[in-house]
Protein backbone atom coordinates (compact mmCIF):
# COMPACT_ATOMS: atom_id res chain seq x y z
CA UNK A 1 0.00 0.00 0.00
CA UNK A 2 1.39 3.10 -1.16
CA UNK A 3 0.32 6.96 0.27
CA UNK A 4 1.52 10.17 -0.75
CA UNK A 5 0.56 13.58 1.23
CA UNK A 6 2.45 16.97 0.06
CA UNK A 7 4.12 19.43 2.52
CA UNK A 8 4.05 22.71 2.65
CA UNK A 9 6.38 25.45 3.77
CA UNK A 10 5.24 27.05 6.81
CA UNK A 11 2.17 25.54 7.21
CA UNK A 12 1.86 23.95 10.75
CA UNK A 13 -1.95 24.47 10.86
CA UNK A 14 -2.13 21.20 8.16
CA UNK A 15 1.17 19.45 9.90
CA UNK A 16 0.22 16.28 11.47
CA UNK A 17 -2.33 15.47 8.84
CA UNK A 18 -0.03 12.75 6.99
CA UNK A 19 0.51 11.22 10.08
CA UNK A 20 -2.84 11.24 11.51
CA UNK A 21 -4.29 9.93 8.19
CA UNK A 22 -1.36 6.85 8.40
CA UNK A 23 -1.98 6.04 12.15
CA UNK A 24 -5.57 5.91 11.37
CA UNK A 25 -4.70 3.04 8.20
CA UNK A 26 -2.38 1.21 10.87
CA UNK A 27 -5.38 1.00 13.23
CA UNK A 28 -7.57 -0.10 10.42
CA UNK A 29 -4.78 -3.22 9.79
CA UNK A 30 -4.54 -4.34 13.32
CA UNK A 31 -1.09 -3.15 13.90
CA UNK A 32 -0.10 -3.19 17.35
CA UNK A 33 -0.42 -0.38 19.18
CA UNK A 34 3.05 0.03 20.41
CA UNK A 35 4.75 0.04 16.53
CA UNK A 36 2.00 2.66 16.03
CA UNK A 37 3.14 4.91 18.31
CA UNK A 38 6.39 4.90 16.99
CA UNK A 39 5.23 5.00 13.61
CA UNK A 40 3.61 8.69 14.13
CA UNK A 41 5.89 10.24 16.49
CA UNK A 42 8.80 9.28 14.20
CA UNK A 43 6.29 10.54 11.22
CA UNK A 44 5.22 13.16 12.73
CA UNK A 45 8.89 15.08 13.80
CA UNK A 46 9.63 14.64 10.01
CA UNK A 47 6.89 16.42 9.10
CA UNK A 48 7.06 19.05 11.23
CA UNK A 49 11.35 19.58 10.27
CA UNK A 50 9.90 19.94 6.89
CA UNK A 51 7.13 22.39 7.50
CA UNK A 52 9.77 24.38 10.16
CA UNK A 53 12.99 24.05 7.49
CA UNK A 54 12.72 23.29 4.05
CA UNK A 55 10.29 25.11 1.32
CA UNK A 56 8.00 22.57 0.39
CA UNK A 57 8.07 18.69 0.11
CA UNK A 58 6.59 15.68 -0.21
CA UNK A 59 5.94 12.62 2.39
CA UNK A 60 5.95 8.90 0.27
CA UNK A 61 4.75 5.92 2.79
CA UNK A 62 4.70 2.62 1.73
CA UNK A 63 3.06 -0.37 4.32
CA UNK A 64 3.97 -4.07 3.38
CA UNK A 65 3.37 -6.79 5.80
CA UNK A 66 6.66 -6.78 7.22
CA UNK A 67 7.37 -3.05 7.62
CA UNK A 68 6.47 0.69 6.83
CA UNK A 69 9.07 2.64 5.17
CA UNK A 70 8.33 6.98 5.40
CA UNK A 71 10.59 8.60 2.88
CA UNK A 72 10.06 12.50 3.50
CA UNK A 73 11.38 14.31 1.38
CA UNK A 74 11.99 18.45 1.08
CA UNK A 75 13.56 21.30 -1.13
CA UNK A 76 15.14 23.37 1.39
CA UNK A 77 18.36 24.05 3.09
CA UNK A 78 19.82 20.88 3.81
CA UNK A 79 22.10 20.29 6.96
CA UNK A 80 25.10 21.14 7.02
CA UNK A 81 26.29 18.79 10.37
CA UNK A 82 23.96 15.64 10.42
CA UNK A 83 25.96 14.82 13.81
CA UNK A 84 25.50 18.50 15.08
CA UNK A 85 21.42 17.98 14.05
CA UNK A 86 20.90 14.58 15.98
CA UNK A 87 22.39 16.15 19.21
CA UNK A 88 19.29 16.53 21.53
CA UNK A 89 18.99 20.39 22.22
CA UNK A 90 20.46 21.79 19.02
CA UNK A 91 18.22 23.64 16.81
CA UNK A 92 18.22 25.97 14.12
CA UNK A 93 14.55 26.94 13.99
CA UNK A 94 13.78 30.33 13.98
CA UNK A 95 12.20 32.44 17.07
CA UNK A 96 8.46 32.11 15.37
CA UNK A 97 8.56 28.25 15.31
CA UNK A 98 10.22 28.26 19.07
CA UNK A 99 7.34 29.99 19.95
CA UNK A 100 4.67 27.57 19.16
CA UNK A 101 6.97 25.26 21.22
CA UNK A 102 8.81 23.46 18.40
CA UNK A 103 12.51 23.69 18.53
CA UNK A 104 13.61 22.22 20.86
CA UNK A 105 16.00 20.54 19.14
CA UNK A 106 14.67 16.99 19.90
CA UNK A 107 12.98 16.50 16.90
CA UNK A 108 15.67 13.94 15.12
CA UNK A 109 16.48 12.36 18.16
CA UNK A 110 12.95 11.50 18.60
CA UNK A 111 12.95 10.10 14.87
CA UNK A 112 15.78 8.02 15.43
CA UNK A 113 14.81 6.42 18.86
CA UNK A 114 11.48 5.53 17.05
CA UNK A 115 12.52 3.98 13.76
CA UNK A 116 14.68 0.99 13.53
CA UNK A 117 16.51 2.19 10.39
CA UNK A 118 17.20 6.25 9.52
CA UNK A 119 18.94 6.85 6.27
CA UNK A 120 19.44 11.13 6.22
CA UNK A 121 20.53 11.93 2.78
CA UNK A 122 21.02 15.88 2.42
CA UNK A 123 22.75 18.55 0.34
CA UNK A 124 23.55 21.80 1.23
CA UNK A 125 21.06 24.47 -1.43
CA UNK A 126 18.98 21.28 -2.41
CA UNK A 127 17.32 19.48 0.53
CA UNK A 128 17.46 16.41 2.65
CA UNK A 129 15.36 13.25 2.17
CA UNK A 130 15.07 11.20 5.78
CA UNK A 131 14.32 7.76 4.96
CA UNK A 132 12.82 5.96 8.27
CA UNK A 133 11.76 1.83 8.56
CA UNK A 134 10.12 0.35 11.24
CA UNK A 135 9.27 -3.50 11.06
CA UNK A 136 5.95 -4.42 11.80
CA UNK A 137 5.01 -6.87 14.59
CA UNK A 138 8.62 -7.64 15.31
CA UNK B 1 -9.35 9.32 39.35
CA UNK B 2 -11.84 9.54 35.97
CA UNK B 3 -12.16 13.16 34.00
CA UNK B 4 -15.00 14.36 34.95
CA UNK B 5 -14.11 14.53 38.63
CA UNK B 6 -10.60 15.91 38.18
CA UNK B 7 -12.39 18.67 36.28
CA UNK B 8 -14.75 19.28 38.84
CA UNK B 9 -11.79 19.44 42.06
CA UNK B 10 -9.59 21.32 39.75
CA UNK B 11 -12.43 23.38 38.87
CA UNK B 12 -11.63 23.64 35.44
CA UNK B 13 -13.65 25.14 32.63
CA UNK B 14 -14.58 22.86 30.17
CA UNK B 15 -14.60 23.93 26.30
CA UNK B 16 -14.81 20.58 24.54
CA UNK B 17 -16.41 17.33 26.55
CA UNK B 18 -14.91 14.37 25.83
CA UNK B 19 -13.10 11.58 27.63
CA UNK B 20 -15.35 12.47 30.74
CA UNK B 21 -15.25 8.97 31.81
CA UNK B 22 -11.76 7.79 31.28
CA UNK B 23 -9.81 6.70 33.81
CA UNK B 24 -7.04 9.22 34.20
CA UNK B 25 -3.59 7.92 35.86
CA UNK B 26 -1.11 10.57 35.35
CA UNK B 27 -0.21 13.86 33.53
CA UNK B 28 2.44 15.64 31.43
CA UNK B 29 3.70 19.08 31.58
CA UNK B 30 5.22 20.61 28.94
CA UNK B 31 4.97 23.45 26.17
CA UNK B 32 7.69 21.82 24.11
CA UNK B 33 5.63 19.62 21.58
CA UNK B 34 8.53 17.31 20.95
CA UNK B 35 9.14 16.86 24.17
CA UNK B 36 5.15 15.76 24.53
CA UNK B 37 5.99 13.95 21.18
CA UNK B 38 9.05 12.00 22.94
CA UNK B 39 7.79 11.65 26.77
CA UNK B 40 4.04 11.58 27.10
CA UNK B 41 2.24 8.33 27.20
CA UNK B 42 -1.21 7.57 26.01
CA UNK B 43 -4.09 8.21 28.34
CA UNK B 44 -2.01 10.96 30.54
CA UNK B 45 -3.69 14.44 30.33
CA UNK B 46 -1.59 16.85 29.08
CA UNK B 47 -0.84 20.17 30.74
CA UNK B 48 0.09 23.32 28.86
CA UNK B 49 0.32 26.42 27.44
CA UNK B 50 0.60 26.82 23.94
CA UNK B 51 -3.25 27.09 22.31
CA UNK B 52 -2.77 26.11 19.05
CA UNK B 53 -3.88 23.17 16.45
CA UNK B 54 -1.19 21.74 16.65
CA UNK B 55 -1.78 21.20 20.55
CA UNK B 56 -4.56 18.98 19.33
CA UNK B 57 -2.76 17.03 16.50
CA UNK B 58 -0.14 15.89 18.85
CA UNK B 59 -2.85 14.70 21.32
CA UNK B 60 -4.58 12.86 19.27
CA UNK B 61 -1.41 11.15 17.92
CA UNK B 62 -0.69 10.33 21.40
CA UNK B 63 -4.24 9.50 22.12
CA UNK B 64 -4.03 11.74 24.86
CA UNK B 65 -7.72 12.22 26.46
CA UNK B 66 -7.34 15.45 28.21
CA UNK B 67 -5.48 18.98 27.43
CA UNK B 68 -5.65 21.55 30.58
CA UNK B 69 -4.57 25.19 29.31
CA UNK B 70 -3.40 27.29 32.19
CA UNK B 71 -3.40 30.53 33.43
CA UNK B 72 -6.77 31.10 31.41
CA UNK B 73 -5.39 30.65 27.83
CA UNK B 74 -7.26 30.62 25.24
CA UNK B 75 -7.49 28.21 22.36
CA UNK B 76 -7.25 29.11 18.65
CA UNK B 77 -10.99 28.78 16.97
CA UNK B 78 -8.85 25.79 14.77
CA UNK B 79 -7.53 23.80 17.44
CA UNK B 80 -11.36 23.77 19.28
CA UNK B 81 -12.63 22.75 16.33
CA UNK B 82 -10.15 20.24 15.93
CA UNK B 83 -10.55 19.26 19.52
CA UNK B 84 -14.47 18.46 18.85
CA UNK B 85 -13.25 16.31 15.25
CA UNK B 86 -10.98 14.39 17.48
CA UNK B 87 -12.91 13.93 21.01
CA UNK B 88 -10.19 15.56 22.79
CA UNK B 89 -11.22 17.35 25.81
CA UNK B 90 -9.84 21.10 26.27
CA UNK B 91 -9.60 22.20 29.87
CA UNK B 92 -8.76 25.51 31.12
CA UNK B 93 -7.44 26.53 34.42
CA UNK B 94 -7.06 30.28 36.07
CA UNK B 95 -4.32 29.31 37.53
CA UNK B 96 -0.62 28.94 36.49
CA UNK B 97 1.45 25.03 35.71
CA UNK B 98 2.82 24.82 39.01
CA UNK B 99 -0.33 24.94 40.75
CA UNK B 100 -2.17 22.93 38.53
CA UNK B 101 0.59 19.96 38.05
CA UNK B 102 0.30 20.22 42.15
CA UNK B 103 -3.25 20.25 42.50
CA UNK B 104 -3.34 17.38 40.30
CA UNK B 105 -0.50 15.37 41.54
CA UNK B 106 -2.06 15.42 44.67
CA UNK B 107 -5.45 13.62 43.21
CA UNK B 108 -3.72 11.06 41.19
CA UNK B 109 -0.39 10.71 42.66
Amino acid sequence: MHYSFDIERGNFTDAGHASASVKRTLKQLNVEPASIKRIVVALYEAEINAVAHAYGGKIDVEIDPEKIVMIVADEGPGIPNVDLAMTEGWSTASPKVREMGFGAGMGLPNIKKNTDELKIDTKIGVGTTLTMTVYLNA
Amino acid sequence: MILKDIIERLNLKCLNEANLDAEIKGAYSSDLLSDVMGNARSGQVWITMQTHKNVTAIASLKDIPAVIIVRNGEPDADMLEHAKEEDICILVSTEPTFQVCGKLYELIK
